[in-house]
């Protein structure tokens, strides 16, 4: 039961325990947080399933790892290893031009999207969840704020359709016209959706829940920062209290340098632009 | 009626407020101590029980619910909310509120993977389904405590006076038996 949580990137069983006790939700056990995955270049792959086990074994809360899009036998080897979840990543190099078919598997899966048709197009694939795909390994929260916005904006805009226009929207994104329908009744995804891709400080998180997150991703931004596990009790504390300025201002006291973060025009790649 | 707070530091407290919503009740979001101000009966979500009961001590609330407990406040805990009420926690010290005599093991089905429905059959209620997620297993529970529901032989709803404890998920269905039974409770007790 994740709602609400911070879910945060570990590549050693050491950080999963500090994460764990600064009130992690979850975490994602991974080889190198994106920071360091585009600093270093390379085809990124899943994780060794050694790291993922060690991990899996420090810490009582659900584990998470990645898979490369489409890779399905990366995603049987997490299954079998008894990960909590999938991450089907854009953050790692993609294998297919397809996504996984979700479907085919026990164990949930978590999806990034950019806007309503990517969500509604993983849920259709069998994703559990969904989250943002911001510009990971950026600290720079701008992606992960468009993409939410996004979402929401698509979202509104269904309530106002008739049956013929969602026949046509369903066309468009792909997706069989129920969705729509589901969504539009609901007003928002029918499964969870959460941040990701961008966020470096409490403020980040906080952002993110008033637009109406359910939870937040933090990759890089926790590890790379200056004090991690100040950091990561103060992205914990301020997603709970998203709605609580004066808290959040307590909480973002004396946490040293958050991580530096980029520019998002002066990027080389743009993680963000693997599978639709 | 009542006053309802559902604790929302983290977990699925959305679902238990909309579930009051259908028995009528305008439940309350506790974040803080001054939130239980009044509060009758409070739900603890599912969620994590490591980020619920530290997020607890931050502020004290941890503190706050005890004492309101001792005034007569009733408290229903689901899953994660189970494991915060207990006193025994198999191999773990995570911070708990220590009021429920019972012992419990957590994840105790398995892994996420492991998740599953089944009927239940509950004292005053009848057949109810039950959603079992990363859940809980209540070892042992002290006597005295009433169990209101059994999965093979092992508890998985108990009451202790005014403590209400499930393992699984009533608000996670469309059926709000056990929060009526609970708000019945918190009404008596007010």
């Amino acid at each position: 039961m994740l709602k609400g949580g911070v879910i945060m990137d570990v590549v050693t069983a050491e950080q999963a325990k500090i994460a764990e006790k600064a009130g992690a939700a979850a975490v994602m056990a991974l080889e190198r947080v994106p920071a360091d995955i585009r600093k270093t270049g390379g085809v990124a792959r899943m994780a060794d399933p050694l790291k993922i086990k060690e991990i899996m074994n420090v810490v009582s809360i659900p584990v998470m790892a990645k898979c490369r899009i489409g890779h399905i036998a990366e995603a049987r080897v997490l299954e079998a290893l008894g990960v909590d979840y999938i991450d089907e990543s854009e953050v790692l190099t993609p294998a297919d031009e397809k996504h996984v078919n979700k479907h085919d598997f026990k164990v949930p899966f978590v999806c990034g999207c950019r806007n309503l048709g990517e969500a509604l197009r993983r849920i259709n694939e069998g994703a559990a969840m969904i989250r943002t795909k911001g510009e990971a390994g950026t600290g720079n929260i701008i992606e992960a704020v468009r993409h939410i916005r996004a979402v929401k904006e698509e979202t509104e805009a269904l309530q106002s359709m008739n049956q013929k226009q969602l026949n046509e929207k369903s066309k468009e994104h792909k997706v069989p016209v129920e969705l729509l329908i589901q969504a539009k009744n609901l007003k928002r995804l029918p499964v969870v959706n959460f941040a990701a891709g961008g966020v470096a400080t409490p403020a980040d998180a906080a952002l993110m829940m008033l637009l109406g997150c359910d939870g937040i991703f933090v990759g890089s931004g926790i590890f790379k920062s200056q004090k991690p596990y100040e950091m990561a009790k103060a992205v914990v504390e301020a997603t709970t209290n998203f709605n609580n300025p004066k808290l959040i201002a307590k909480v973002s006291e004396g946490l040293g340098d958050a991580m530096k973060g980029l520019d998002i025009k002066e990027l080389d790649i743009r993680l963000q632009e693997r599978g639709n | 009626m009542p006053k309802i707070g559902v604790l929302a530091l983290q977990g699925d407290f959305r679902e238990h407020i909309e579930m009051l919503k259908k028995c009528k009740i305008d439940a309350a979001e506790i974040r803080l101590p001054e939130d239980l101000k009044d509060v009758d009966g409070l739900i603890i979500p599912g969620g994590e029980s490591t980020v619920i009961g530290n997020l607890m001590q931050i502020h004290s609330l941890d503190k706050e619910i005890i004492k309101k407990y001792k005034m007569g406040m009733a408290i229903y805990g689901t899953c994660a909310g189970a494991i915060l009420l207990a006193k025994y926690i198999a191999g773990s010290s995570q911070p708990r509120l220590n009021l429920l005599d019972i012992s419990v093991k957590r994840n105790d089905y398995g892994r996420q993977i492991d998740s599953f429905e089944s009927e239940l059959n509950i004292d005053g209620i009848g057949k109810f389904n039950g959603i079992f997620i990363r859940a809980p297993v209540i070892k042992k529970a002290r006597n005295g405590i009433k169990v209101l529901s059994k999965l093979g032989n092992k508890p998985v709803l108990v009451r202790q006076n005014n403590i209400l404890a499930s393992t699984f998920h009533p608000e996670l269905t469309n059926d709000k038996r056990v929060h009526e039974y609970f708000i019945e409770l918190a009404d008596k007790t007010s």
